[in-house]
């Protein structure tokens, strides 16, 4: 139109056209000084986003990981600056080594007041810049567009990550006029290396001599959105595939080729025989340390393929003898084409043989107790009973995380949501918060510790002002049990501050107007489990669990994958 | 152990202050120090060029590189040995006026290592040196007993023998963005 007069908008209203065009829907925070002309913002447009006020700014990040793990979407979480931005920090460190796409966006002091000590002024591109896949201050309004279409750009694509945004007061202020461009690409940035297709061939041809070859998958999967053609490629080659934390869920419990987690606290055999494979296959994963244990020991004598989308893996840790760079959305039916179906039947039957002794000597106590103390395990097989492995379980960190992952049932993808790279308390309550969220028609069981829980134990006033109808289940021990295990099986049993006197934590649900119950016999915890999932509101159910009870197998530290513990 | 090498860094950036902070951070946690560092414009308008030395096992270098390079805002990383890559030092000498004139040896240093007297004032004089390490070494150990006021040595800068390509990664993506 010729006489269209340019009608220019707020800074802090081109930051919620540019979070509308990105498609986001819903997005976590805490308001404060420097940020509020966007909250002023937020206000009137309420009809077409979603602010949802977490209690505490980490547990924003943590309800926007655990709704980018379950939607797919990227996360958002917002928060003033100072103290509400360090308040990011944990989350957006989780999110990094996790590779969960989300996007911070702090406010910051005036422009001018910047390097001046200014009133809740902190140098949060300084302290976030190890921790950010990318992040940027914004002093003018006018960078505003740009610079938010690269950050989305950049959390979602290749391997994901956090990015974050801090945004002066002025430029939140300051008008101009606004247009709008998806960023379709950086020229410094490449997000998808392409993908050689003679690595590929080479890598079929070795997996096809292989005699006793080993899947390994981590998240790639999941963020790669290749369950189908993963579970292709497994089908299709016949070979036993395994899996680390992150990756659970991407193929079900119950398929016949899944043997299994690798790792400090996986399955006996997949560990075990990670040193007797001859061709191990990485699938998107990384080779951490809690998943090798002893690198010089490590698969050694393996010919090792590594399927991964970020260069800056490939042999890091335990060398690549054919990297296939690329999504393995890409590489996987590329492979599976050339692979030839094989039986590997004595192969199997090791894993098998692994199993059965892990069945008798961990698995039975843990899950079939004869006991009088209750288990955490068979709390995890009573919800998988309820639920029928199709609940979104969120995990913590500590001795229920790894119970849980062990024994949870899973029959879809994108349903373990849990804070692996760095292990962090308090990620549950608020991850299951935004987990539910992502995924709203789905059950979503958070399984917490009790440390943990009181780490972020607040955010069940998000959890009641939503009606957000998450399952919270405390695995009270009483103790910070990790780490009391490891007192216990490495300090001599000196429980230096691991014990805690635990508050009624039932009264504390229902105090928050939370429906809740606490179980300690064993008689009446199937019908607890029953009525929480039976509920269609938030739900609170502490089990009182075995004190001193551990978690088995184990690597220790340092020590090879195959010298796991038994006991 | 590995044995360590001295390698030569070579980043080509997008113009980001906010990069330094990133790239130096990725050798900080890893404990490794910087034998030099130095920055400049590079052949490309806008892109700018990191060159960092440090002393590292060949697998060292090659997983930090991989890291630097992950970076968005880094277009390119390298690295290589000295033999290849053609690099220089550049070093200053701020030296008493007197000297220079109550000792003649003074002057036949300068012209034998092929140094520049860049400034002379009543009180003092600057010399200037390009070359290897150890020349500029040389300079300053035998300019030492004369009184050096002020010593200073640029980082290593580097151009290497084989062609970089920045301009055909740049290119590619305008191509790619263009289909
Ligand atoms: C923020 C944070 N602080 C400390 C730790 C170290 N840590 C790991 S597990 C654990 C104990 C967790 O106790 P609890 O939440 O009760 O779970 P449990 O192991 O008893 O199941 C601790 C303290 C951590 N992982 N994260
Ligand atoms: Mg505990």
């Amino acid at each position: 139109m010729e006489n269209q007069k340019k009608n220019p908008i707020s800074g802090a209203e081109a930051i919620i056209r540019c979070l509308l065009e990105e498609g986001v829907e819903l997005i976590y925070g805490y308001p404060g000084g420097a940020i509020m002309p966007i909250y002023d913002e937020l206000y009137k447009y309420s009809d077409n986003l979603t602010h949802i006020l977490t209690r505490h700014e980490q547990g924003a990040t943590h309800s926007a990981q655990g709704y980018a793990r379950t939607s797919g979407k990227v996360g958002v979480a917002m928060a003033t600056s100072g103290p509400g931005a360090t308040n990011l920090v944990t989350g957006i460190a989780d999110a990094q080594i996790d590779s969960t796409p989300m996007v911070c966006i702090t406010g910051q002091v005036a422009s001018h007041l910047l390097g001046s000590d200014a009133f809740q002024e902190t140098d949060i591109i300084g302290i976030s810049t190890p921790v950010t896949k990318w992040n940027y201050q914004i002093t003018k309004a006018s960078e505003i567009p740009e610079i938010m279409a690269k950050a989305f750009y950049i959390a979602r694509s290749g391997r994901p990550g956090p990015v974050l945004i801090d945004i002066t007061k002025d430029a939140q202020f300051e008008l101009f006029d606004f247009s709008y461009e998806k960023c379709k690409g950086v020229r410094s940035y490449v997000p998808l290396p392409s993908l050689d297709t003679k690595q590929v061939t080479a890598a079929a041809e070795l997996i096809n001599k292989a005699k006793r070859p080993m899947i390994i998958w981590g998240q790639g999967v999941i963020l790669g959105k290749a369950e189908e053609e993963f579970k292709a490629f497994v089908e299709t080659s016949g070979i036993p595939a395994v899996w680390t934390i992150l990756g659970l869920s991407a193929l079900p419990t119950k398929h016949p080729l899944n043997f299994g987690m690798v790792g400090m606290h996986g399955n006996y055999g997949p560990n075990v025989l990670t040193n007797a494979c001859d061709v191990l296959i990485a699938v998107g994963m990384r080779f951490d340390d809690r998943v090798t244990g002893n690198l010089e020991t490590y698969a050694k004598q393996a010919t090792v393929v590594h399927l991964e989308i970020d260069p800056a893996e490939i042999s890091k840790n335990v060398k690549a003898h054919f990297p296939v760079l690329g999504s393995c959305k890409e590489s996987l039916p590329q492979l599976t084409r050339l692979v030839k179906h094989q039986e590997y039947a004595d192969w199997k039957q090791l894993f098998a043989d692994h199993m059965a002794i892990e069945i008798k000597e961990v698995i039975n106590g843990d899950t079939l107790p004869t006991k009088e103390g209750l288990t955490m395990g068979e709390v995890i097989v009573g919800i998988n009973k309820c639920t029928k492995g199709d609940a979104v379980i969120v995990t913590d960190v500590g001795q229920h995380q790894m119970i849980a992952c062990r024994y949870a049932e899973f029959v879809r993808s994108k349903s373990n949501v849990t804070s692996g790279g760095l292990g962090t308390m308090g990620f549950a309550l608020p991850a299951a918060i935004g987990a539910k969220m992502g995924a709203p028609d789905r059950e979503v069981v958070a399984i917490i510790g009790d440390g943990g829980y009181q780490m972020t134990i607040q955010e069940l006033g998000t959890i009641f002002q939503n009606k957000t109808a998450v399952k919270i289940v405390v695995l009270n021990n009483d103790y910070l049990g990790m780490v009391r295990q490891w007192q216990q099986l490495f300090f001599d049993k000196r429980y230096a501050s691991t014990e805690m006197t635990n508050p009624d934590f039932v009264t504390i649900a229902k105090g928050y107007h939370i429906d809740a119950q606490r179980v300690s016999k064993r008689e009446d915890l199937d019908q607890a489990i029953e009525t929480m999932i039976a509920s269609d509101k938030p739900y609170f159910l502490e089990v009182c669990v075995e004190k001193e009870a551990n978690v088995f197998p184990m690597i220790p530290t340092g020590a090879s994958v195959s010298d796991i513990r038994l006991k | 152990m590995s044995e360590l090498t001295k390698y030569t860094i070579s980043i080509y950036t997008e113009n980001n202050v906010g990069l330094l902070n990133r790239i130096s951070a990725i050798f900080l946690k890893r404990h490794i120090d910087f034998l030099s560092f130095s920055t400049s414009q590079s052949e490309i308008p806008d892109v700018f060029r990191f060159i960092i030395v440090v002393s590292m096992t060949e697998s060292g270098v090659r997983k930090i590189v991989q890291q630097i390079e992950k970076q968005i805002d880094v277009i390119k990383a390298f690295y290589h040995t000295d033999e290849e890559t053609i690099f220089q030092e550049s070093a200053l000498y701020k030296v008493k006026s007197s000297s220079l004139f109550e000792e003649r040896q003074i002057q036949n240093m300068i012209k034998d290592s092929h140094a520049n007297i860049v400034t002379v004032s009543p009180e003092y004089f600057v010399i200037e040196k390009t070359g290897f390490r150890d020349e500029t070494e040389e300079l300053r150990v035998a300019l030492t007993p004369f009184g050096l006021l002020q010593f200073v040595r640029s980082g290593r800068i580097s151009i290497t023998k084989e062609k970089m390509g920045i301009s055909e990664i740049l290119n590619s993506f305008k191509q790619q963005n263009k289909d």
